[in-house]
């Protein structure tokens, strides 16, 4: 356990202003050797703020850190890591064209004759791999290998470039599952139990509770508060985060759906792409929810992608308003009225360099062709109308996407295809990264949409959360449609399906 | 098999420009049996000695994920101030030095605004361009023509190559394939190479990675602006005159080269060793046009135009084949 005398770094009285938003109002932190601390509030709450300020990415206004005992100014991220504070930023930042043996090592890797040693370092960085329980070829470029597998490298990296005093993770296991999310714990662990400090941001309120030792709650870049976890009841955090009690969050409910013997709003039949999954069938209904649940790779993202025809598939067929599909791609289903909302906002969607209103309307703007435009009235009317529906924080509609926090960022691509009115709704993990509270609003949402007649998928690898929304779910495995649940079902039977066997 | 597809993908572009290469040579050795001579190939290395230089400094610069569009009026004005130098008595050695160093200064300069004044690369090199093209004229309007005895000695001086009978390159030549070789061994495995790949790839991720971001950038445009200088050296001595019309839009003959040597304008990617075969289509193409002898020199341009465009579009293949 930690020893409150033992500080590693105090932050105290830190203000930091953008443009238009104080992010950070006098911000008091402290971090001990050999704990976890986590860090938590709702989108836009200025965590990831906090740690840049830690880190040196960012400057700021007022306050000043304490870091051993001595003031310090933390001029830059690699002065940081100099001085032994290594983060793993909240978007996985290492560079995808390069090997993971070089992402882990490049900086202090072998040398021999003043080149790099390739033998020496990719020998090494397989070691650091495989101490993390994970088994690949480490000469392959990052880009190459999973969400996952590139997260977890980005801890290895972290960890390896310097043997750090303080590690700070944001939101490391918001696109894990339960298993690597584990590993990733365990990692923890056997650090802080070494004496390093950990700062661990999260969503997942029972990660806070299975790992942390402190909690720190930040709301509108103020301190709300910092407790023992041990002493601190759920209800009560939830309610320092988002400022209120989440009543409703016990209450909703999702609305009956009646299957209506009326055709499908959309059909698949022996739906299949090679490699990517095996064919499959599917029907989804106007009014119902059909969750996604499955392990992390097991083909969920690879099922709406076919349905969605970013990948045609070679197998099957698809018919969605009582018409034949012939021709696959995105666009044709944009115009059956169907709206994929992805899974990967940065690689997928998300213009960091335009505002949330031109955000906002692309896809719309895309729907009605080039031609014809929106007016301006019309647009700021829509973007403001989401931005107030899902809860955005930003200053304004004008705000730079690129300048949201990461979760906010996630709730503009989800208003994007909610603005073209679909039919047919792909949800591919659209509460990656959000905060409890508009998590429970975007689950509401899903519910309330279906109820108004739209057919939605939802994948999410919280189990919880696919039961909650779901009037049937679907599960996956290996790329493979294993069965399909209706009506009344325990979590434990799906989490069978999910692993396989009995 | 899986091995021989993935160094395939891997080094698709490259094996592509390889290929034409040797395509292009067949075609023009069979059309024009002396291109046969061995001399004939060597004599697109001398022929081409500036431009593989610079188009070295560009190959960098362009993984980096920016660009240099100063190296062809940096010719002009090495050229010309060597020359008027030369003509007022400086010691030759003692030139070339100066000259590299006000290459290198010029380029840590643009490097300096582009990373510190977050400028486009674009523009301050294109300002960079002007100012070093304006330079050269301001120093003299006209051309100057070089008499020194070194530099005699070096543009005449010819090396008899080992293996082939009767061939040989100048002095000037060996400088364009030391610095290849040197550019390779630093790009492909010094720290300070890969740390240009990962800024090419993205250079927000190489700051948060504790990568040396300003000061790799630095060094990349230092290098590029010491590369033109010593391609402008290069270039005075084998034409012996200075003239501050000298590179016209030799950088645009260059990023023609490092993109048809497998280097994508985006960053991240691309090898020297393209680049190497890059300049040599570039010359091989000229060279056939001289053959001929009929055609005028704009075909050369309409030839490198169409085989960029052909080149940008494999890669954007092999970058489909790749991301599946
Ligand atoms: N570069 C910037 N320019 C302007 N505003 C910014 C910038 N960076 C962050 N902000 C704003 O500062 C506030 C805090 O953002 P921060 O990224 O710290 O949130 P967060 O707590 O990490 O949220 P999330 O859980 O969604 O990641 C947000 O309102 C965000 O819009
Ligand atoms: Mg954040």
């Amino acid at each position: 356990m930690s020893n409150p005398n033992d500080e590693i770094i105090r932050l105290e009285g830190i203000c930091k202003n953008f443009p238009g938003v104080q992010a950070l109002k006098n911000v008091d932190f402290c971090l001990r050797k050999g704990e976890i601390h986590a860090l938590v509030g709702e989108n836009g709450a200025g965590k990831s703020t906090l740690i840049k300020v830690m880190t040196g990415v960012e400057r700021f206004d007022e306050g000043k850190i304490t870091y051993d005992g001595k003031e310090i100014v933390i001029r830059s991220p690699q002065h940081a890591q100099n001085i032994g504070i290594s983060t793993v930023y909240q978007e996985v930042n290492l560079c995808s064209n390069i090997s993971v043996a070089e992402n882990l090592l490049l900086g202090r890797e072998p040398r021999k004759l003043g080149c790099i040693d390739w033998k020496a370092m990719n020998k090494r960085a397989k070691a650091i791999m495989q101490d993390l329980d994970v088994d690949i070829d480490v000469t392959q470029p990052l880009g190459s290998f999973s969400t996952a597998i590139q997260q977890i490298a980005a801890i290895a990296r972290a960890l390896e470039i310097s043997s750090p005093k303080v590690l700070i993770l944001d939101e490391p296991t918001s696109s894990l599952d339960a298993h690597e999310s584990n590993l990733i714990f365990k990692v923890m662990r056997k650090l802080c139990s070494a004496g390093v400090g950990i700062i661990f941001i999260t969503h997942f309120i029972k990660q806070v509770y299975e790992i942390s030792d402190r909690i720190t709650v930040l709301r509108n870049g103020k301190l709300v508060a910092t407790h023992e976890t041990a002493s601190l009841p759920t209800i009560q955090l939830i309610s320092e985060m988002i400022g209120h009690s989440l009543a409703e969050y016990d209450e909703m409910k999702k609305s009956e759906f009646v299957v209506n013997h009326k055709k499908a709003l959309l059909e698949a039949k022996e739906l299949g792409r090679k490699g990517m999954v095996e064919p499959f069938d599917l029907e989804l209904h106007a009014g119902e929810v059909v969750g996604l649940a499955g392990l992390l790779g097991s083909g969920r993202t690879e099922v709406v992608k076919v349905l969605f025809g970013i990948d045609e598939p070679d197998n099957g067929c698809l018919i969605v308003d009582d018409q034949l599909i012939k021709k696959h791609s995105p666009f044709e289903m944009i115009m059956h009225g169907v709206a994929l909302c992805p899974e990967d906002r940065k690689a997928s969607g998300i213009v960091g360099d335009l505002t949330i209103r031109e955000n906002i309307i692309l896809a719309i703007q895309a729907r009605l062709g080039w031609f014809k435009f929106l007016s301006k009235q019309k647009q700021y009317e829509i973007a403001n109308k989401y931005i107030k529906m899902l809860n955005i924080a930003t200053p304004s509609s004008d705000q730079l996407v690129k300048n949201l926090s990461g979760g906010n960022q996630q709730k503009v691509i989800l208003a994007r295809w909610l603005a073209t009115d679909p039919k047919m709704l792909l949800l591919d993990e659209p509460t990656r990264g959000i905060d409890v509270g508009t998590k429970a609003e975007i689950q509401k949402l899903v519910i309330n949409l279906a109820t108004e007649g739209m057919g939605c998928v939802f994948i999410s690898s919280e189990l919880e959360e696919v039961m909650r929304t779901s009037h049937r779910v679907v599960v996956m495995r290996e790329h493979e449609k294993v069965t399909e649940f209706a009506g009344e079902v325990s979590e434990r039977e799906i989490m069978q399906a999910m692993a396989g066997g009995e | 098999m899986q091995k021989i597809k993935s160094f395939l993908l891997k080094n698709g572009p490259l094996l592509a420009t390889v290929a034409i290469f040797i395509l292009v040579y067949a075609i023009g050795a069979q059309l024009y049996p002396t291109m046969k001579k061995p001399q004939v190939f060597f004599n697109l290395f001398i022929n081409n000695g500036s431009l593989l230089i610079i188009s070295i400094g560009m190959t960098m610069t362009v993984i980096m994920g920016g660009i240099d569009l100063s190296v062809g009026a940096m010719i002009a004005l090495t050229s010309v101030a060597s020359a008027a130098l030369l003509q007022k008595n400086a010691d030759p050695v003692f030139v070339m030095v100066l000259m590299l160093l006000m290459g290198t200064a010029l380029g840590f300069v643009m490097g300096c605004i582009i990373h510190y004044l977050k400028v486009e690369a674009f523009v301050v090199t294109l300002m960079g361009q002007f100012f070093a093209r304006g330079m050269a004229y301001v120093i003299n309007e006209s051309s100057i023509t070089i008499k020194n005895e070194f530099y005699n000695y070096l543009a005449l001086t010819k090396i008899n190559l080992p293996f082939f009978e009767k061939a040989y390159v100048y002095i000037p030549t060996l400088a364009g394939i030391v610095l290849l070789i040197f550019t390779f061994i630093l790009l492909s495995s010094t720290r300070f190479g890969r740390t240009v790949y990962a800024i090419g790839n993205n250079e927000q991720s190489a700051l948060l990675m504790g990568l040396p971001v300003a000061r790799t950038k630095l060094i990349v445009y230092s290098f590029s602006g010491f590369c033109s200088a010593l391609a402008g050296i290069v270039f005075s001595i084998s034409l012996l005159s200075g003239y501050g019309g000298y590179g016209q839009s030799m950088e645009m003959d260059a990023i023609a080269s490092v993109v048809i040597g497998g280097t994508a304008l985006t960053g991240g990617t691309g090898t020297v060793l393209g680049t190497l075969f890059g300049v040599l289509i570039n010359g091989i193409i000229v060279s056939i046009l001289q053959f001929n002898g009929t055609l005028t020199s704009w075909w050369t341009r309409i030839g490198v135009g169409a085989l960029t465009l052909i080149f940008i579009g494999i890669q954007s293949l092999f970058y489909v084949k790749k991301k599946d």
